[in-house]
């Protein structure tokens, strides 16, 4: 089974965000595996070993995803493709990053392509839906289980707390949820096995792109942090008096009723 | 690896040679692997330690047992044990990076570090083939749990006084070993010992001693201070019997085991003491920026900032200090032929050769790491004392290792011990540099300091040197063989050396990286080195004068103290000002931030 995972860097969780002239700091900023990507990746390792086949893990990123990529490979991942558009690219979006990975799937034979849920900086949860649209392929999102038999593939989904299960087939592009398993720590040996597994570097030359086509189609308009949380306050005086000071206040002061 | 040029360095030749930044190995070369593996343990220990430490320290030792073996299963139990035994082979660096981050597990990480360490390195450095064989393996991959018995009640710091006894059967085939181990690291569960006992009352030798043999027992739990998530109690030896082949290494040649594996133990304790140091730092730090008194967070203080900014400035000194000596392990290893490196006995002598700098590193790591606990509880003020914040475990922990793996007392004593006695092998030209430096003295004019960064870093570095090789030297002169009767003497040598090494570290890896990515980028690094460089030199002043006025008199004593007041010449730094610099960055990056 040919298993590709579609993966991102993000910020570390525990990175405070610092946004300056409308730009989000990134000077020394620690880097992980966007960590539904890790769902994506686990996902992939253990359906191969189930199932046999080769795991391929895909970003689009510059020089430094190789460490992210690197991480894939020592938990088990077999090959890594960098897809650096570091020096040709300014902006992108998510149209950006589809185009790109439609063109590097164009000449590929694919059972199997996992991606995370959303990213956890950006959130849009878009390039795995439209990758799947314009390669003409069935998607699932926000999976919580994945049971290959054949070509028939059982899904469960996650839809706001509940589940959906879903009937469906080969090929296909899944967006993984928390909950599908639990991601797996490198292994040292793993590690020292990754140095030596192939990492491919492409540039959008190489894919027959060049940037006039990969325009962005939205426009970032602002960029802030949100509001800072103000302190709390605590209500005194009898229980019916107090409800009825909240119930005035959320009606005046914050006006959500 | 990285493309440091290979330089070998002795074990003390710090002291009067000239070192070069690109010639040590710092923290800034570690590779993309290095810290890979760095984040798998730091992820094993946040992951899969943590959330027990509350049984763990309530003395649930079954975890303690199912956590190796899931450690074992990813590789952090095989770093020091060679491939072709199961384990990992990798290089020194790597094995203290696993080290550094276990650290945060507290007792755990004592449980770790006598399992990978002082338990199964005697096997891999001084087994034969067939022990290798059969426990190696098992070893690296936790199905077996390791343990070391050298202490004994009656002997600590003494370890050669052992009473344990071991006899040839009449058979010849088993020896039979009596005798009481005490303080035993993982002793509730592990699987084998290596224990010290003398052949016919006599030989100081080692066994493999397994558990189930007949005759092998062990105590009660002990009550402990600290690291209460590590098992210690008594091994007791009752006609236990050990077969022949479990002789580890050879008859009455134990004490050579005994103080190589020492030397490991007290490297990576300095290592474990950085990583400790580093949390210490982390959760203080979180605190005060957290805590309002006043109405402001009390990271605001500059009170608060100047003890954060002495803890970071000694951590970083000590740690720069402790990867330099991994980095010398490594520069010795690496001019080793591959037969050599097979043989685990070379591999000890390797690091062997820098027993000086293991000692050092204990030491000062050790109460770096008091130092910060301390202070870390302070700055959480009454919420400090309570268990319910981590800083108050770290606080107890910590103690031991100013006990353990040899006294600091003790490890004091022996770097210039040490270093008198390669002196007088011509090992090192110590003396021959001390009667230089009597002349140089005589005609000696102040130094003008340039003003590029490190310059005064580097003009105290060079006069800290000189003023050691006055004091070792005069005291050497005064007392000769008797100068061993000398401890206060002799502690105030070594703190002045330990200093010494501490500072050279510190400077050679802020000028390395300044080498490699500019000033800018380094200024967190610049800044500690500074502080730590002006504290540490009024440190060596007050050692040096309190020995000189303790060795000499008179006319003699008033011609030293002027040339220590030569020598120690110099425009102070305002390490203040430079403190509240360093704690702005730390308290913004709310941790230990180079």
């Amino acid at each position: 089974m040919n298993i590709y995972v579609l993966l991102k860097k993000t910020f570390d969780t525990e990175e405070k965000i610092v946004v300056s002239n409308g730009q989000i700091e990134d000077d020394g900023a620690e880097f992980i595996i966007n960590p539904y990507d890790e769902y994506a990746v686990e996902e992939a390792i253990k359906q191969r070993d189930a199932h046999g086949g080769e795991v391929t893990v895909v970003t689009v990123g510059d020089e430094d995803s190789e460490k992210q990529l690197r991480t894939a490979l020592a938990m088990g991942a077999d090959k890594a493709v960098l897809i650096n558009t570091e020096d040709d690219l300014e902006e992108g979006d998510q149209f950006t990053t589809t185009k790109i990975l439609e063109a590097f799937f164009e000449d590929k034979e694919v059972d199997l392509i996992l991606a995370g849920n959303v990213a956890i900086d950006e959130a849009s949860g878009q390039v795995g839906p439209r990758l799947a649209e314009r390669l003409g392929m069935p998607y699932v999102t926000t999976i919580t289980s994945l049971e290959i038999d054949g070509d028939t593939v059982n899904v469960e989904k996650d839809v706001e707390g509940d589940v959906e299960k879903v009937l469906t087939s080969l090929p296909l592009l899944v967006t993984c949820q928390q909950g599908l398993n639990d991601p797996r720590y490198p292994s040292l040996p793993g590690i020292m096995k990754a140095k030596k597994k192939p990492l491919e570097e492409l540039e959008i030359d190489d894919l027959d792109l060049d940037e006039d086509e990969l325009e962005p189609k939205t426009k970032t308009v602002d960029i802030f942090l949100p509001p800072e949380k103000e302190a709390g306050r605590v209500l005194e005086g009898e229980v019916e008096d107090q409800v009825k000071e909240l119930v005035s206040l959320l009606k005046n002061e914050s006006k959500v009723l | 690896m990285s493309e440091t040029k290979e330089k070998l360095f002795k074990g003390g030749g710090f002291l009067v040679e000239d070192i070069n930044g690109e010639d040590v190995i710092t923290p800034e070369d570690f590779t993309d692997e290095h810290q890979m593996i760095a984040k798998t343990t730091e992820e094993f220990v946040a992951g899969e330690v943590l959330p027990l430490v509350d049984n763990l320290e309530n003395h649930e030792f079954e975890h303690s047992v199912d956590l190796l073996k899931k450690a074992g299963e990813l590789g952090l139990l095989g770093a020091d044990v060679p491939e072709e035994y199961g384990g990992l082979g990798l290089d020194k660096i790597s094995s203290s990076l696993i080290t550094e981050k276990f650290s945060r597990a507290g007792g755990f990480s004592v449980t770790h570090g006598a399992h990978v360490g002082i338990g199964s390195l005697p096997i891999v450095f001084f087994g034969n083939e067939d022990q290798k064989q059969k426990y190696l393996p098992k070893l690296a991959s936790g199905e077996l749990l390791a343990a070391y018995a050298l202490t004994e009640p009656g002997s600590g710091s003494d370890a050669l006084g052992a009473k344990t006894t071991a006899k040839l059967n009449e058979a010849g085939t088993h020896y039979i070993l009596n005798g009481e181990k005490q303080w035993i690291t993982n002793s509730a569960f592990a699987d084998v010992f290596v224990v010290y006992a003398k052949i016919d009352g006599e030989h100081f030798s080692a066994f493999i001693v397994e558990r189930d043999y007949p005759g092998v027992s062990t105590g009660p739990e002990e009550k402990k201070m600290g690291i209460k998530s590590s098992s210690t109690r008594t091994l007791i030896l009752e006609d236990a019997e050990v077969p022949v082949e479990n002789l580890l290494g050879e008859k009455g040649k134990g004490h050579r085991i005994a103080f190589n594996i020492l030397n490991v133990g007290r490297y990576k304790l300095a290592i474990g003491g950085v990583g400790g140091s580093k949390r210490g730092i982390e959760l203080a730090t979180k605190y005060v920026n957290e805590r309002k008194q006043f109405g402001t967070a009390i990271s605001s203080f500059s009170l608060t900032q100047e003890k954060l900014a002495t803890m970071a400035a000694r951590t970083y000194a000590n740690e720069s200090a402790v990867y330099r000596t991994v980095g010398l392990f490594e520069q010795r290893m690496g001019s080793m032929t591959d037969e050599q490196l097979a043989d685990g006995r070379e591999v000890a002598k390797a690091i062997a050769e820098y027993q000086i700098e293991c000692s050092m590193n204990k030491y000062t790591a050790t109460e770096c790491l008091d130092y910060v606990a301390d202070e870390a509880v302070q700055l959480h003020g009454g919420y400090g004392f309570m268990q319910e914040y981590e800083v108050e475990r770290i606080y107890r922990d910590s103690r031991i290792n100013r006990i353990f793996e040899g006294t600091n007392e003790i490890n004091r004593l022996l770097v210039p011990g040490t270093l008198l006695k390669k002196a007088m092998k011509g090992e090192l030209p110590l003396l021959q540099k001390a009667q230089g430096l009597q002349e140089e003295l005589m005609m000696m004019m102040p130094e003008e300091v340039g003003t590029e960064p490190l310059e005064q870093e580097k003009h105290l570095l060079r006069n800290a040197k000189k003023i050691v090789l006055l004091g070792a030297g005069l005291a050497a002169q005064k007392y000769m063989q008797k100068l061993e009767k000398e401890q206060e003497i002799l502690v105030n040598l070594a703190d002045m050396v330990a200093e010494v090494y501490n500072m050279e570290s510190a400077i050679l890896r802020t000028e390395k990286a300044i080498n490699k990515s500019g000033l800018e980028k380094n200024n967190q690094k610049l800044l500690y080195t500074q502080v730590y460089v002006q504290e540490a030199f009024n440190r060596i002043e007050a050692d040096a004068k309190e020995t000189l006025i303790a060795v000499e008199q008179g006319d003699t004593l008033r011609m030293m103290l002027s040339s220590l007041r030569k020598l120690t010449r110099h425009e102070p730094t305002n390490v203040i000002a430079k403190k509240r610099e360093i704690a702005a960055n730390i308290i913004e990056a709310e941790k230990y931030v180079v």
